[in-house]
């Protein structure tokens, strides 16, 4: 399978991208891993006139702190957020489930920021910055913007990311003592896609839980914060958790496809957040 | 001479050693001749243009905007290759009243699946060539299509072929005794249904030709990805008319095959006639999505299965009525397939009467032909559920109800009700090691103890006792059964002057490991050390005639050919030496390389000696021709029937549908065997495929005819991670029908190993009231069943899963179409 032909743009740094971006506007698309973008434009899917690779930008690259966040360079690949400290001291939620992200080879190519900028509602790690309340940085050519973790994912493999911005880094504040984590991922091979994920953090105090994020990951034509669940499980013990995760289909929009049909999906949410709650309640 | 043919002093048997792979050296570190490597001076590239929709009538192609693009040399559609459009055979007409149409390389006025081939471009690169399929323009008016057999054989269906008047390809019976007789003596009639779901074979590699048109005398060479390169050969001269002696066909590395590339396909054909026309190389590899596509689909029988059997459980018949999907043509042996398997259905057990028919039949989709097994793990699923699901009907364990019907070892030779003498076996003796490796009895303990629970997570024992026929296959059967080839295997041996050894086979490994199971044979039988051999193959200028691999036959009719040759190598050097040694042959004994005068030790002479002799002829025997080689075409006598008893444990969550294989045992008895490492990598990989049939791979179309599961995002092809640890053992009942004494082991995995898995995974669930899950049986088919347990699972949505997962990806077509666009994306 051979792409159309583009023009191909290495930039070197943010502002190259987005001038770039900005003069070439809805003709334009960035390559960050290429794990998504590759196989559209192989397939003929995708027709962008060029191309304007950022994997070449130091500055999107590597995990660092920043006081009580952790700030992860877009261009980070999934390879690089396991193997850091950091990412597994304050956000084990996100060392776990990008653990769980394709194959080694994937992994290893793919960054944490593509991922996110494609927002394909079937991969992991869009729940996954929902569940942490991310921060996206997002530059364009008036400057930075940082968009919520709630306002990033608009619609189907669409972000807050305008044509001609690019998205530099994500904020994750750091999570505490008290905090636990389970990703939920059902998948039906390793190297497949989720059909349903579940991304859970909470927060426990006095035995009791105090809060909770969930994110759900191929759920809808977005990822989704289980906000019944969460509000549900507000203030509730352990054995409040079964009952809080019957919500966990609440508004959900899930498709029908290969993987499994809308009730199939919306059942094994419930089912799996019950088991990620349960795990990340106990951890 | 040199010293690399100084004689041991003593050698050990190679056959029987894990002798390290010869071929992995070179394939592991990219050291490769795959045919997509393949480089020639002036060599231009192929695209073909493909049908967008499953059954459509072209109203209007028109190439000319292609030949306007850069860098294209070439554009044609079937108009303007005019006769030289050649038609696929298909070489198998089952039945005198066998429907075949007309199957053009490019479509001629219609397409008839999603991929039919409708253009080429040819140009100077595989990136021009690509884009220039953009610029031709095709009018589709479309027909109605159909996707499933029942519906293809309503009254009033549309056509796939409306010349044809239906729909029906052709109706094959075959029974052995009174069906009848034997069902009005049966305390009950147990039938059951089945659906073994079409399956794409994915080999590693892509398929991939290369023609050249400028060889001496205008030969033209055709490298292809192709587990038959002596068939092709012979197929391309039917087909295009070019003489015979004027095509050489040369498989180099071939990445896998599993009987998708016992084919002869359009892309080969079309890359001869248009490098000849053009005077210039010509390239095309498949992508992956192509490979999905067009490259020929497995199995696809819908199968209705009936016992006849007495209240303890003892088969007096058995009746079967299959329905099989051929697809939108005939491929070269499509019909025959599931004529494989109608032997098969009997299986290992003992009956009074046989009743087999098939009926074939056409719908909008890509052909099937062979896979792995081909027709036998069709027969072997089906056999092996209903024993299981009348042990659960009986109320007696399923190796119970097995004991009561199967061939006991001291009734071989065994005539089965298919007319088959199977020559050795010990069902017995497998089924005893399987059970004792599995530890049987405690799993079925903590079966019983996880239903008393209600666990969650359910356990399920799954049982499979096969056998197969293969090695195929004595020429006079095929001809019985209307195919028009033989079975035959040659082998030549020669040893060359400097006392090296050239073995040339006409089997065509595409993975197995031939050249070094082949080199320990010739080893053995000539007292040479395998790595003094060279085993040459897969070209049909240097190994003339074969018949290729396919069917587990290899070894058993192309490895017994060697040890022919080999034999008659030996007898002929024997007179040679004999002459040298001044004695007579007689007095002559051959061992460990050396021809040595009984009782009269340091008088001898080495076979590499002889060759020399040969070689020189200063000093041969009156009427001894000069050379030392030998030739030996073999036709076997029989099939071969390996066996073997699988067992499966599975765990079950009963909440998410989740199935788990837990623990697999499998015991298989192939007779002798040439190399163990090699014999367990094939049943390793076997055990893979089948289980990937029975857990994670299912071709699935959409009503209009599109292949949903185009990709390998939405076709899962199971990866290490994904399959358990598998616990492997053999029984040793050497086969009496060869002197070898082996039997073929390329398919038995496959064939064993699906209905073992399905077996437990519905012994799971037989407290819910299930009987059956539909394959593939996914998490979501195995919760639905359970939440109702008549559905066995159900249809899966026919929709891709993720963005360029699924039908959308069909074309490899330039169009800007139905492409995915949106904005902001970094990916």
């Amino acid at each position: 399978m051979i792409p159309a032909a583009f023009d191909y743009v290495r930039a070197g740094s943010v502002d190259e991208a987005v001038r770039v971006l900005g003069e070439r506007g809805e003709d334009a698309k960035v390559l960050a891993g290429g794990q998504s973008l590759i196989p559209l434009l192989r397939l003929r899917l995708s027709y962008p006139e060029v191309v304007v690779d950022v994997g070449r930008v130091e500055e999107m690259h590597g995990v660092r702190e920043d006081g009580e966040h952790l700030v992860i360079g877009a261009m980070t690949t999934h390879a690089e957020v396991i193997d850091s400290d950091l990412v597994r001291t304050h956000c084990g939620l996100l060392s776990e489930a990008t653990e769980t992200v394709a194959d080694p080879a994937v992994r290893h190519r793919g960054t944490f920021g593509g991922s996110l900028a494609h927002a394909d509602p079937a991969g992991d790690l869009p729940a996954v910055a929902l569940a942490l309340d991310a921060e996206f940085v997002i530059a364009g050519s008036g400057g930075r913007r940082t968009v919520p973790a709630q306002g990033f994912f608009v619609d189907y493999l669409q972000t807050a990311v305008g044509a001609d911005e690019v998205l530099v880094e994500v904020r994750l504040p750091k999570l505490g003592a008290g905090w636990g984590h389970r990703y939920e991922k059902f998948h039906r091979v390793a190297q497949s896609w989720a059909i349903v994920g579940v991304a859970a953090v909470v927060h426990r105090s006095n035995g009791s839980i105090d809060q909770a994020r969930i994110g759900l990951t191929n759920m809808g034509p977005t990822p989704l914060r289980a906000s019944a669940v969460e509000q549900a499980l507000s203030g509730a013990d352990v054995s409040g958790i079964g009952a809080a995760a019957e919500h966990a289909a609440d508004d959900t929009s899930p498709a029908s496809d290969l993987g499994g049909a809308a009730d199939y999906r919306q059942h094994l949410a419930r089912v799996l957040t019950r088991r990620a709650v349960s795990a990340a309640a106990g951890g | 001479m040199t010293e690399t043919v100084e004689r041991p002093l003593a050698r050990e048997n190679s056959v029987g050693q894990p002798l390290r792979r010869k071929e992995d050296a070179r394939l592991v570190t990219g050291r490769t001749n795959w045919t997509d490597n393949i480089v020639l001076p002036g060599m231009l590239h192929m695209a073909v243009l493909r049908s967008p929709m499953a059954h459509a009538r072209i109203t209007r192609i028109d190439v000319s905007g292609a030949l306007q693009r850069p860098g294209v040399v070439a554009a044609y559609s079937a108009a303007d290759l005019g006769d030289a459009n050649g038609s696929i055979p298909c070489v198998w007409p089952v039945t005198d009243d066998m429907v075949s149409p007309p199957h053009p390389c490019l479509a001629i006025d219609e397409v008839r699946y999603v991929g039919d081939a409708v253009a080429v471009v040819i140009a100077a690169d595989r990136y021009a060539a690509a884009d220039a399929l953009e610029a031709i323009d095709v009018d589709y008016e479309p027909l109605p299509a159909v996707v499933e057999m029942p519906a293809a054989l309503a009254e009033g269906s549309p056509l796939v072929h409306s010349e044809s008047g239906t729909n029906k390809c052709y109706t094959w019976e075959f029974g052995g005794g009174d069906y009848e007789a034997a069902k009005a003596k049966a305390d009950r009639v147990f039938t059951r249904h089945y659906v073994n779901q079409r399956l794409i074979p994915m080999a590693m590699e892509p398929r991939a030709v290369v023609a050249n048109p400028t060889g001496p005398d205008g030969e033209i060479t055709l490298w292809s990805a192709t587990q038959i390169p002596h068939v092709l050969r012979v197929l391309l001269a039917l087909v295009t008319g070019i003489p015979e002696n004027k095509i050489r066909v040369i498989a180099p590395d071939v990445g896998g095959g599993f009987g998708s590339k016992l084919q002869l396909y359009r892309e080969e054909v079309l890359a001869v006639v248009i490098a000849n026309r053009l005077g210039r190389p010509l390239k095309w590899t498949e992508s992956r999505s192509e490979n999905a596509q067009v490259t020929h689909h497995g199995r696809d029988q819908l199968q209705e299965i009936e016992l006849a059997v007495t209240n303890e459980g003892k088969i007096l018949g058995l009746r079967v009525d299959l329905t099989a999907n051929m697809g939108a043509y005939l491929h070269i042996i499509t019909p025959g397939v599931p004529l494989l398997g109608a032997f098969m259905f009997n299986s290992i057990y003992k009956m009074e009467a046989l009743s087999f028919t098939c009926t074939g039949v056409f719908t909008n989709t890509t052909p099937t032909d062979a896979y792995r097994g081909a027709g036998r793990p069709e027969a072997t699923f089906a056999i092996e559920r209903i024993m299981d699901d009348l042990a659960a009907e009986l109320g007696v364990d399923p190796l119970e109800l097995r004991r009561r019907n199967w061939i006991t070892h001291e009734e071989f030779p065994y005539t089965t009700i298919a007319g088959l003498e199977y020559d050795s076996g010990n069902y017995e003796a497998a089924t005893a090691r399987a059970v004792e490796l599995f530890d049987y009895d405690g799993l079925r303990a903590e079966q019983k103890a996880r239903r008393e629970r209600k666990d969650p997570v359910q356990l399920g024992i799954g049982v499979s006792t096969f056998t197969e026929m293969c090695g195929l296959a004595p020429s006079r059967v095929l001809g019985s059964l209307k195919y028009v080839a033989g079975g035959w295997e040659h082998a030549t041996v020669r040893i060359l002057p400097t006392g090296v050894v050239e073995v040339v086979t006409g089997t065509s490994p595409h993975g197995q490991g031939h050249v070094t199971a082949w080199s320990q044979i010739a080893a053995d039988a000539l007292g040479v050390d395998p790595s003094a051999v060279q085993v040459i193959h897969g070209d049909t200028g240097t190994s003339p005639y074969g018949m290729d691999s396919y069917g587990s036959r290899s070894l058993v009719v192309g490895g017994v050919a060697l040890v022919q040759a080999a034999e008659r190598v030996v007898e002929k050097a024997k007179v040679i030496a004999a002459h040298l040694l001044e004695a007579d042959a007689a007095d002559l004994e051959y061992k460990d390389g050396a021809f040595n005068v009984k009782g009269s030790p340091g008088s001898s002479k080495t076979i590499q000696e002889v060759a020399f002799e040969a070689f020189t002829a200063h000093n041969l025997p009156d009427g001894v021709e000069p050379t030392l080689q030998a030739n030996s075409t073999l036709d076997p006598s029989t099939f071969s029937f390996p066996h073997g008893t699988h067992l499966c444990a599975v765990d079950i969550d009963t909440e998410t549908g989740m199935t788990k294989i837990r623990t697999y045992v499998c015991v298989d008895d192939i007779g002798k065997v040439i190399n163990p490492m090699i014999v367990e990598g094939q049943v390793h990989g076997g055990l893979a495929q089948g289980i990937a049939q029975a857990l994670f791979e299912e071709a699935v179309y959409d009503d209009a005819g599109n292949l949903v599961t185009g990709s390998l995002v939405d076709y899962l092809v199971p990866a290490a991670p994904d399959l358990p640890h598998f616990t492997t053992d053999r029984t040793e009942t050497p086969s009496t029908t060869n002197p070898l004494g082996v039997k073929g082991v390329g398919e038995a995995g496959t064939i064993a190993s699906t209905p073992a898995v399905v077996n437990a995974v519905v012994d799971a669930l037989r407290p819910f009231g299930v009987d059956d899950v539909r394959m593939a049986c996914t998490p979501e088919r195995v919760w639905r069943a359970i939440n109702d347990a008549g559905s066995k699972g159900g249809d899966r949505a026919a929709e891709g899963t993720v963005a360029y997962g699924g039908a959308t990806t069909e074309s490899t077509a330039g169009g800007q179409g139905d492409g995915i666009e949106k904005t902001g994306g970094q990916a």
